[in-house]
């Protein structure tokens, strides 16, 4: 024993000293600055050519930077833009921005997911646009083609931290062919969850075919929540935080829950092991696109993104998407039992840019901003892929040609809602998850709701929780 | 062969007892032998199996299947911006984490392995035990702040550093052992002839260690080479980044991976660390000495 | 000593231990002292972080996520590092030991070859090995459809954590086997020993240092290992949660560093309290009156 002592003893006084020489021989100071007249400017996003977000990357790179620095240069300014190109998972690409931004450093202009403001701004990691880039930011031409409903989607505390990089909203897809098979109507519109169901049952009698993909469980992650739980949240007229509450086992978190109870516990609606499997999301894409799945919720990016049957733009092409797959409104439980009184719901995502506040040169960073969100620039990025963006007037010309981003800009980007951007949620959002994710296996709603509501006061607080009384 | 060889040779009352049984025996164990080294090559060669075709093939799927065969999935990797430079910014990080790695460790083991310092092997173990906070998620702020504090970001060498201050003690202890193994009249004689001791250490106790340096040199390697949190967050530039990372950006908006892309790069990306092991074999060849005298 | 003075062997050890202090120990006893606050990556405790004192080890060690995590990861290091990549690493050193030519290299090779790729390819092998719908493995066996990762996830990253690891073992007992001096094997099989009998009296307490070096890199690394992660991502729904993903699972995408780092350092505890048990049982065994007398006189340093 006493040996022992001495050792550990002996051990826990080196790496003691060790300490003290690593903590006092750390200095240096990094960083540097940029010299003379000529300036330089970074761009991050998680986007990189060949990879993820390729669009978007090459745009960056191939448009936007010699378009700027030309613009400049006539103007008698030597700028040189950088981009750096990412192209990971969000969770990595998130935390190395944050430490970036945390230390002081990072690029100029930084992508970031529209959810991730609040928690960014109660960092002090970003601040609102006018209080970095100057007076310039209010008088933008640009905020007047904004909605607010799109604008708020990279606000926080009613302040614009960001520029909006898009705009997107969710609906029901479904399989036209296989609803003819079941004998369901063509052109369709459920009113209510129990009018999905009943065609989800029709859909069940054709052999080999999920009648619905709602997504659950954890390894869906984020889509969980966004294209499963807060929809159908919507759709009971609760929201996951309201009037400065989160919200615990409400009777429409209850309800919901039932409703993933009755698709994959009761009546075997959907596949189960889909939702577990770590590539679940990719693999319902792929087997809709092989005409094995009903009714699935998605967004608009599935339409433009993966089923698009255009040469090497969809991830799982469906050569004739514009004939056999339909899109249809969210409805909510019951006519009128959504949000606000709504018939249909939908949520709204969105990514966006934001100005660093470490920045050298501020207020040419929001120049560059401000032209990478011109209409100018719109037009040019949709002009591969169409995709909504943020700008109503870049939209009406560019959506013209497409009927499903027509329907979603006019119809569905309306009846969104948001997710509450706060350093809590992604936790929140996970707890989520796991509700969705007992109920598929098994486990009753109330009592994945009374966990949920259990999981809520852990990571809040139990101060910050409204208990669901149902 | 040299067993039937003995039993043969051994006096009668034992030879009557085994003489028999060991011949049946030896058949059954050999039987078995061979086919348990069927059932290894299965097990260990299967998986493998995909690395060989799928990048060969033109539409790969995620089954082994005879290829269609083609080389374009490897002209695409040249397409890639990225794609060639991020090798060699792994064989940067990665030929400097081996060099940092085995010059330090082999000093420290050394020196570690003659000399008795009170508490040595509480200090080795203590460190060991340390390496695998550090190595973990949750270090990485740390981490990244003081890469920060000493303006390291952006370099290749904050990744060596970070990397090689990681994996040193576990190369010190594996280095340890092989040092305590080598006989000390060499270097007593190498003195006699007034020898310093680095210079015992690098003409002397080197070319002996050379298949222990060799091991631990593949085994950081290995380590480096599949590193993708480090760099990725201490290295800003893209271009900067090892394969390690690029792999990771083949994936499309929706996570779904570019298989074409990704096992034609994923077989170039494994293949050097493969033939730096059987050169590396070849030239020392892998010895353990010793182990932990208890 | 070999003419190496103390001061001599302080300026061998210091540059190795300089770059330690700086770049583990620092950073590590940075992490334990995050595991004392409510450090987040983002928000309001990310500006403004306050000192909680054990408050995250009381949440961590009432979360039944954390104990299940543990259990996990338990039957993770014994099943898959101790059990599997030690004994078949040995039972493969044992078998090539005397073979030679073309198989004994094709073996070794593939041995070999899961250990080094990088992990990220490697897991990837396997997740398309195993994938439901066009997995090889389903279509070796038949058994279409069979989500493996889904309804057998630990034996899943067991098997494959075997399959990446068991070469550091195999290279070990190879070299540790050849050490056995010939000469004694010599005489246990004129004595008729069996091969059992021979490998419990003869081979066993000849590399018994080997096995200790052995078991306590490996025991270390498996619990340490994050590759199972990017196979399973520690699902279906925590099923093979260990606790180095269930670390970066609390700290990145649950945001709690401070909590992560608390874990970190149980983690740490655990497997120090499992090196000295083994370093106690490997002394207990070797206690023998000659050995223990020239350690006693040696001065009692760890283990020599």
């Amino acid at each position: 024993m006493v040996h022992r002592t001495r050792r550990l003893t002996a051990a826990l006084a080196s790496l003691t000293a060790l300490g003290l020489v690593a903590a006092c021989s750390s200095g240096g100071d990094g960083g540097g600055g940029d010299d003379g007249g000529a300036v330089t400017l970074t761009i991050t996003a998680n986007a990189i050519s060949g990879g993820k977000n390729a669009a978007e990357a090459d745009w960056i790179r191939d448009w936007v930077i010699p378009e700027f620095q030309a613009a400049q240069s006539e103007a008698g300014r030597d700028v040189t833009v950088e981009f750096l190109e990412e192209g990971v998972d969000d969770e990595d690409y998130k935390t190395k921005i944050a430490l970036d931004l945390q230390s002081g450093e990072g690029a100029d202009i930084i992508g970031i997911d529209g959810i991730w403001v609040g928690e960014f701004a109660e960092a002090g990691y970003i601040m609102p646009l006018s209080e970095v880039g100057g007076d310039a930011v209010d008088s933008w031409e640009g905020w007047d083609q904004m909605s607010d409903a799109v604008q708020s989607a990279m606000s926080f505390e009613d302040q614009r931290y960001g520029v909006p990089q898009g705009a997107d909203g969710r609906v029901l897809y479904y399989n036209k062919e296989l609803f003819a098979q079941a004998g369901l109507p063509e052109d369709w519109q459920p009113t209510s969850w129990e009018e999905v169901l009943e065609a989800g049952r029709s859909l069940a009698g054709i052999d080999g075919v999920i009648p619905i993909q709602l997504n659950a469980g954890t390894a869906m992650g984020e889509a969980t929540t966004m294209q499963g739980v807060l929809p159908l949240l919507a759709g009971t007229g609760s929201e996951v935080y309201s009037d400065g509450m989160w919200n615990g086992a409400t009777q429409g978190l209850r309800d919901a829950l039932e409703l993933y109870a009755t698709i994959y516990a009761e009546e075997g609606l959907g596949d189960p092991i889909l939702q577990q499997e770590a590539a679940g999301r990719d693999n319902s894409f792929a087997q809709f696109a092989a005409g094995e799945i009903g009714i699935l919720l998605e967004g608009d990016y599935f339409w433009r993104s993966v089923i698009n049957p255009d040469e090497s733009i969809g991830t799982a092409p469906m050569a004739n998407r514009d004939e056999i797959v339909g899109y249809t409104l969210i409805p909510a439980q019951e006519p009128g039992s959504g949000v606000e009184g709504r018939d249909f719901v939908s949520m709204g995502g969105g990514t966006g840019r934001v100005l660093n506040p470490n920045s050298e040169n501020p207020e040419l960073a929001w120049e560059l901003l401000a032209f990478m969100n011109s209409a100018e620039a719109y037009s040019e990025r949709v002009a591969g892929t169409v995709s909504i963006t943020p700008r109503d007037d870049v939209n009406a010309e560019v959506l013209a040609g497409d009927p499903m981003l027509s329907f979603v800009s006019e119809n569905v980007l309306p009846i969104n809602s948001y997710r509450p951007g706060l350093a809590a949620y992604p936790q929140v959002s996970v707890a989520l998850q796991e509700a969705t994710a007992a109920v598929v296996d098994g486990t009753s709603p109330d009592e994945a709701a009374e966990a949920y509501e259990q999981a809520l006061i852990g990571i809040v607080g139990e101060e910050n929780v409204a208990s669901g009384d149902g | 062969m040299t067993e039937t060889r003995t039993t043969a040779a051994a006096p009668p009352p034992l030879a009557a007892r085994v003489a028999r049984a060991p011949r049946a025996r030896h058949f059954v164990s050999r039987l078995l032998t061979v086919i348990g080294l069927a059932l290894l090559v299965v097990f260990f060669g299967v998986p493998l199996a995909w690395l060989a075709t799928a990048p060969f093939d033109s539409a790969p799927t995620l089954a082994v299947a005879w290829p269609d065969w083609t080389l374009s999935n490897f002209a695409a990797i040249g397409e890639n911006r990225y794609a060639i430079g991020s090798f060699v910014n792994s064989a940067i990080i990665g030929f400097g984490t081996c060099v940092v790695v085995l010059v330090l460790g082999a000093f420290a083991s050394y020196a570690l392995s003659r000399v008795r310092i009170p508490g040595r092997d509480g200090l080795l173990y203590a460190l060991l035990l340390l390496s695998s906070i550090v190595t973990g998620t949750a270090a990485m702020v740390p981490t990244f702040q003081l890469v920060n504090m000493l303006g390291l970001i952006d370099t290749h060498l904050a990744v060596v550093l970070v990397v090689s201050g990681g994996t040193l003690p576990t190369v010190i202890f594996i280095l340890k052992d092989f040092m305590d193994s080598i006989p000390r009249s060499y270097e007593e004689s190498a003195r006699l002839y007034g020898a310093r001791p680095w210079q015992i250490l690098r003409d002397v106790v080197v070319p002996i260690a050379r298949p222990g340096l060799a091991f631990v040199a593949v085994w950081t390697l290995v380590q480096v080479w599949g590193n993708f949190l480090v760099p990725y967050l201490l290295i800003r530039r893209t271009q900067q980044q090892p394969a390690a990372v690029l792999m990771y950006t083949f994936y499309t908006e929706s996570g779904q991976a570019d298989l074409r892309l990704l096992s034609a790069f994923a077989l170039i990306f494994s293949i050097p660390i493969i033939v730096m092991y059987f050169l590396v074999n070849r030239r020392y060849g892998f010895r353990f000495h010793g182990g932990i005298k208890s | 000593m070999a003419g190496l003075g103390r001061f001599g062997a302080g300026a061998f050890v210091a540059p190795a231990l300089a770059l330690i202090g700086l770049f583990l120990v620092f950073p590590a006893l940075w992490t334990i002292y995050l595991g004392m606050t409510d450090y987040r990556l983002t928000g309001l405790q990310a500006v403004d972080p306050s000192f909680v004192g054990l408050d995250n080890y009381e949440q961590i060690l009432g979360d039944p996520a954390f104990w299940r995590s543990l259990r996990l990861t338990l039957v993770f290091v014994l099943a898959s590092g101790i059990v599997g990549q030690s004994l078949l690493g040995f039972a493969i050193a044992w078998a090539l030991r005397r073979l030679t030519g073309w198989l004994k290299s094709v073996v070794e090779t593939l041995v070999l070859a899961a250990w080094v790729i990088p992990a990220s390819v490697a897991s990837f092998l396997w997740i398309a090995l195993l994938d439901r719908r066009g997995g090889t493995l389903n279509e070796i066996l038949g058994t279409q459809g069979t989500a493996w990762l889904i309804e057998h996830p630990m034996a899943m990253i067991i098997i494959f954590n075997i399959w990446v690891g068991t070469a550091f073992s195999m290279l070990l007992f190879s070299s540790a086997l050849a050490s056995v001096p010939p000469s004694q094997l010599e005489s246990a099989r004129m004595a008729g020993a069996s091969g059992w009998q021979q490998l419990r009296d003869v081979v066993i307490p000849n590399i018994r240092g080997h096995i200790l070096t052995n078991t306590l890199l490996i025991t270390l690394w498996t619990f340490n290992t994050f590759t199972p992660y990017l196979v399973t991502a520690g699902g279906p729904n925590g099923a093979s949660e260990i606790l180095a993903v269930y670390i970066y699972n609390t700290a990145i995408p649950g945001g709690q560093l401070g909590v992560g780092a608390a874990i970190s350092l149980i983690m740490l505890l655990i497997n120090l309290v499992i090196a000295l048990g083994y370093l106690r049982v490997g002394r207990a065994r070797a206690a023998r009156p000659a050995e223990a007398t020239a350690a006693e006189t040696a001065g009692g340093a760890a283990t020599s």
